[in-house]
């Protein structure tokens, strides 16, 4: 099997995990309610762990420790969409981007707990289970917020047109598509999307909200292979304030 | 993370002349048996509002405590501390979730308590009017400010107010939790490169000062809280609290080869009592009052997240109202 395509998805999957926990951590303190609050905190908590399992998946296959990994790598050296770099904005647009993320970081957790490359199926089986609960917390609000005020509607909706063309780029295409399919690793990205669709339309029919037509828009690919958007370096500068202080030493 | 202790009222003989005589006499013979009052039962309404102050100012201590080591959260150097932090400080939210819900058991509601915070008009623990300008600094409020809340909190978790005193029983196997976290990154610090060494110190010299005022003003200036500690609404003084929590860390902190900022600490071997510098009572009163470095900037963070999430708050409550438009 191609070691570098397995890599590829791999860092892919820690890369978005890492992001989207360190801009979900930013809530804690700042929540609309203390609820939230802790939901966010706590979501931060698991994909930054998902994040780690991924990154020692990579340090068995000859990558750097996860800690060297995650804390010094600069943003073109990153994997992630752009959808999870953009800042957290105000609880709208988190909370559709939890949503538009989480619907389908399940269904690739759920389609790669049967990969053939066994080390990340077993890690899958086990995550999925804690994204069942995202999902489930991401659904559930959305549901009752876009269905309550106007004034909540319409901020929804906007945040939902905002982030729509930075979700479709979750899909982007890697360059081992083709071979990750073939070989039964991982179903692929246009699978996952399709899966997609139809969960997040499931949900979204239940509220006041409407999904944009996806057909007319854009996906803001380039995060798969390093090009980002302006704000990952300065969360990744962040991140590496006190890390980078002595890298040998142990905090 | 709460040292509480200082904030109480002097209790007036005159708060008592309108309680029926009885019921007063009942209650108190109650809590001398060591039972606990629960939401129902009567209480005078001195016990009400003297808890609700406590149980609220201890609620704000949380989650304004979360807002100094907060900050570190997204800077943590390496997996291990990042998550360990992300889930330290997750805590304290949630510790504040309890303490409200515990308070709204008196008759005050969560949203009147956060109003009453960001205007000013209630307190939270003095502590974190304090910056913490370095990792370091979030190490030692982990280690010693929390461990100077459970010193607090296992007093208080002896209360007679059975809501309280089970919330704060939750709360310190936590805060156990907390300790350890802060003291193993202090260690690493401490025994660490000599440029984690030298933060480390410096953050101790910087805390120092506000963890000695952490429990309260000394007995002697303290009002008087017999009729308090009679109901064990406050169940330890200002002083024991000081005493105990010098006596249990002190040693650790010289463990490690740190040094306290204090020439005059030590023991005294013949009265069992530490003694050092006597804190800056007057710089501790002006930051009560509101003028310490972080005061406004504490409240200020406080005020935009309640501004910012008013509007999720207002769907929850109101889910079909419509939003009207200004008429210009």
């Amino acid at each position: 099997m191609n070691e570098l395509a397995i890599k590829d998805l791999l860092y892919k999957l820690a890369d978005d995990q890492l992001i989207l926990g360190h801009r979900n951590s930013e809530w804690t303190g700042f929540g609309p309610i203390l609820e939230e609050d802790i939901a966010f905190s706590s979501m931060a908590q698991d994909k930054i762990g998902h994040s780690l399992a991924f990154y020692t998946l990579l340090q068995d296959l000859g990558e750097a420790d996860p800690d060297t990994v995650a804390f010094t790598r600069n943003a073109n050296q990153f994997h992630n969409s752009q959808l999870v770099e953009l800042p957290n904005g105000e609880y709208d647009f988190s909370l559709i981007r939890h949503f538009l993320y989480d619907n389908a970081e399940i269904i690739r957790f759920e389609m790669l707990s049967q990969s053939s490359y066994e080390p990340i199926a077993k890690v899958a089986t086990k995550l999925k289970g804690e994204v069942k609960y995202h999902v489930l917390h991401a659904n559930t609000w959305i549901k009752n917020l876009g269905s309550s005020t106007e004034e909540a509607i319409l901020r929804l909706q906007s945040s939902l047109t905002e982030a729509i063309p930075y979700a479709l780029s979750m899909f982007e295409p890697s360059k081992f598509e083709q071979e990750l399919i073939e070989s039964s690793v991982y179903a692929g990205e246009e699978a996952v999307k399709a899966e997609w669709l139809k969960r997040i339309q499931a949900v979204i029919e239940k509220t006041d909200l409407k999904l944009p037509d996806l057909h007319t828009i854009e996906p803001k690919f380039g995060g798969r292979h390093g090009e980002h958007t302006e704000h990952l370096q300065p969360l990744l500068d962040e991140m590496a304030e006190v890390f980078k202080i002595d890298p040998t030493a142990e905090w | 993370m709460y040292g509480g202790g200082n904030v109480f009222e002097a209790t007036k003989f005159d708060n008592l002349q309108t309680e029926d005589p009885a019921k007063l006499a009942e209650f108190e013979a109650r809590i001398a048996h060591g039972e606990k009052i629960e939401p129902n039962d009567w209480m005078p309404e001195l016990y009400r509002k003297q808890l609700i102050r406590m149980i609220e100012q201890h609620a704000h201590s949380e989650i304004i405590g979360a807002l100094p080591e907060g900050t570190w959260i997204t800077r943590a150097p390496g997996f291990r501390r990042k998550m360990a932090q992300m889930a330290k400080v997750q805590d304290e939210v949630g510790h504040a979730q309890l303490l409200y819900s515990a308070a709204e058991t008196l008759g005050k509601t969560r949203e009147q308590m956060l109003t009453d915070l960001i205007n000013g008009k209630s307190k939270y623990s003095n502590v974190f009017n304090y910056p913490a300008y370095t990792w370091a600094d979030s190490n030692i409020i982990s280690w010693l400010i929390d461990a100077g809340a459970i010193v607090n909190q296992m007093a208080n978790a002896k209360g007679s107010y059975g809501p309280y005193s089970r919330a704060l029983e939750r709360i310190c196997a936590e805060e156990a939790f907390h300790l350890k976290y802060g003291h193993d990154a202090v260690v690493h610090m401490a025994t660490g490169s000599p440029k984690q060494r030298e933060m480390i110190q410096a953050a101790l010299n910087r805390w120092w000062p506000p963890i000695m005022t952490f429990f309260g003003p000394s007995d002697k200036m303290s009002t008087h809280t017999e009729t308090l500690m009679r109901w064990k609404v406050k169940m330890a003084s200002n002083d024991e609290c000081r005493q105990q929590f010098l006596d249990m860390y002190v040693p650790k902190i010289w463990e490690l080869g740190l040094t306290v900022p204090d020439p005059k600490l030590k023991k005294n071997m013949e009265t069992g009592q530490w003694e050092y510098t006597e804190p800056d009572w007057d710089e501790f009163k002006r930051v009560i009052n509101g003028d310490g470095p972080c005061n406004a900037e504490r409240l200020a963070v406080r005020r935009t997240a309640e501004e910012r999430g008013a509007w999720v708050r207002r769907a929850l409550l109101n889910p079909k109202a419509k939003y009207v438009k200004p008429l210009a």
